[in-house]
């Protein structure tokens, strides 16, 4: 780990990653992923299936090495760290809502771990009172009527609900970026859209740099301030600001054509 | 015909011994529990570690040492047992069951190297040992004695166990075995963790094969063989008489962890019951266990597979 000086909440340099390489099942995953995210920032990233989208969160994230380039967050280099030391820069939230909670913790015992990111766990109580105070308020602003739930294990909340605890959990300790990795495909139309709403709201007050992958351009185009799209482990398009308000999902379909040659007909991105 | 020909009081004679072996075990059963529950871990280095944990104890008796010091020995030594098979994991990428096998394994080696050979006897008579079980049959200030210590020891290592497992470090050692991605995601060095945790377990382990030891009066190398499926016994009895109990209420881990140390108690009563009964020659009786444990361990998965049927019919 060593210190870059970038102006930048996220860089990352010509970022290549290979699957099982040298095998039959041999996929290209990245190929020279080149992003550089503004403090602030708020990306959304759609693609079709096997772009590149969730890859480059989890490149981001350290779940495994990549071959080739490197990734700078807040002016640390952390291309070499293992997952878990990265995670004192990232909040994450995953697709799958059992994923980002300790199913068989009680609602507490996980916000009182995610307010410890990123710091040795030594032999002092895991939940002090003080936090006790300070989670419930923070429940209360779910309006999910968790703030009366704190000792109720998670695994009993619903898929919607443990996703909102899972978005607090990430901004307990302000990161330096939020990755969300299609962290409403799992819900139903209604609880994503307040899930999304949510988010939202936590990005904003909190100030965050967030990146979003998403199957739905209509939300792609809705939320945040930039959008990229990936497309055979490449970002091949990106616009920002009011070029971005403008944008039509009819657009970035037009958009997608062209660079798919229309096999995107067939893409379940289609369908939203 | 065959319940006249037993007698109801050489059973009620068994009551003291198997009361006394089964809080004892209720020790090493809480070493599985950490393992297989808190961290999802099927770990066979129990099998080993018992042993090991006997064989310092013992040894270190006759050495003239302390045996209270020897059974702190003891429990040094299954922790090294827990770190062998958690770096043959989590260090060098061996699945955790057959890392566990690995080191069991060896176990039997070293426990050969420690005694000397395959049995080592410490007597009553020569020394002053924490448990015995002579002193069950003593006078009743002596049985007072026993079972009052072993019950109050047992009541202080769940008291200091609740603790632990509520302190940060107690928490992400949890977390590790319930869901791995959070933990990572959380920051928490899962290697780590992993390591700790069965450290932690074989030392619990190790203990009981010290205390154990010093109970028969002599440490055995084959003594630890088929213990994880007692200590598995312990944990599911405990779970399936009082699970329902203990979910939900406050302090529910404490009470879960008294639970495995009476369900260790309550399969060497049922244990000592089979052979009273004496439907079971002594030969089948792991057999009989590995049944029992079987049978509840499948059925969670029945259930589930049942109820799923049911749902689709309807």
């Amino acid at each position: 780990m060593s210190d870059v000086t970038t102006g930048y909440a996220l860089e990352l340099r010509n970022i290549h990653k290979t699957f099982n390489p040298g095998t039959i099942n041999e996929k290209v995953a990245l190929d020279g992923v080149n992003l550089q995210l503004e403090d602030g920032d708020f990306v959304t990233i759609i693609g079709g299936n096997g772009a590149g989208k969730s890859t480059t969160l989890n490149a981001i994230a350290g779940v495994w090495p990549v071959n080739q380039g490197s990734i700078i967050i807040g002016g640390t280099d952390v291309t070499s760290l293992p997952e878990h030391k990265r995670a004192r820069f990232l909040g994450r939230v995953f697709q799958d809502p059992m994923t980002g909670t300790a199913k068989t913790m009680s609602i507490e015992e996980n916000m009182a771990i995610a307010a410890r990111r990123g710091k040795s766990r030594k032999l002092k109580w895991g939940v002090t009172k003080e936090e006790k105070e300070r989670y419930k308020e923070m429940l209360k602003t779910l309006d999910l009527g968790l703030e009366d739930r704190l000792t109720t294990k998670v695994g009993l909340l619903s898929g919607g609900q443990r996703q909102a605890v899972t978005l607090l959990m990430a901004s307990l300790q302000k990161p330096n970026l939020l990755l969300l990795d299609e962290h409403t495909a799992a819900l139903d139309p209604k609880t994503a859209a307040k899930v999304l709403e949510l988010s939202d709201k936590i990005i904003e007050g909190n100030h965050l740099t967030a990146m979003m992958v998403t199957h739905n351009m209509k939300d792609a185009i809705h939320h945040g301030n930039r959008l990229i799209m990936m497309h055979e482990g490449r970002i091949i398009y990106d616009v920002r600001g009011e070029e971005k308000q403008k944008l039509h999902v009819s657009d970035l379909l037009t958009k997608f054509e062209e660079v798919s040659g229309g096999e995107f007909a067939n893409d379940r991105m289609m369908l939203s | 015909m065959i319940l006249l020909t037993l007698n109801p009081i050489s059973f009620f004679r068994a009551m003291p011994g198997a009361c006394a072996q089964g809080l004892l075990w209720g020790i090493m059963a809480l070493g599985v529990y950490i393992t297989f529950r808190l961290l999802d871990f099927a770990d066979l280095t129990v099998d080993g570690s018992l042993a090991t944990g006997a064989a310092v104890a013992v040894m270190l008796i006759r050495a003239g040492v302390n045996p209270w010091l020897s059974l702190l020995a003891a429990f040094v030594a299954g922790m090294l047992a827990g770190m062998v098979t958690g770096l043959l994991h989590t260090a060098l990428g061996i699945p955790g069951i057959l890392s566990s096998i690995l080191t069991q394994i060896s176990l039997y080696s070293i426990n050969l190297n420690i005694m000397g050979k395959s049995n080592q006897a410490v007597g009553v008579d020569k020394y002053k040992l924490v448990v015995s079980s002579r002193y069950i049959s003593g006078d009743s200030l002596t049985q007072i004695m026993f079972y009052g210590g072993t019950i109050l020891g047992c009541i202080v290592l769940v008291g200091v166990l609740y603790c632990y497992f509520g302190t940060e470090q107690g928490q992400a050692i949890r977390a590790t075995g319930c869901n791995m991605s959070m933990a990572k995601a959380q920051g928490i060095n899962t290697n780590f963790h992993t390591v700790l945790a069965l450290m932690i377990s074989n030392g619990l382990v190790g203990l009981c094969g010290g205390l154990y030891a010093q109970y028969q009066g002599a440490a055995d190398v084959n003594m630890g063989r088929g213990a994880i499926v007692i200590g598995l016994a312990a944990v599911i009895i405990g779970e399936v008489l009082f699970g329902k109990f203990c979910a939900g209420r406050k302090m529910a881990f404490a009470f879960t962890m008294i639970s495995v140390i009476v369900g260790a108690v309550v399969y060497y009563v049922v244990m000592a019951f089979v052979t009273w009964l004496k439907i079971l020659p002594s030969e089948d009786t792991k057999l009989f266990s590995a049944v029992v444990v079987a049978v509840f361990l499948s059925i969670p998965y029945l259930k589930e597979k049942y109820s799923k049927k049911g749902a689709a019919k309807s």
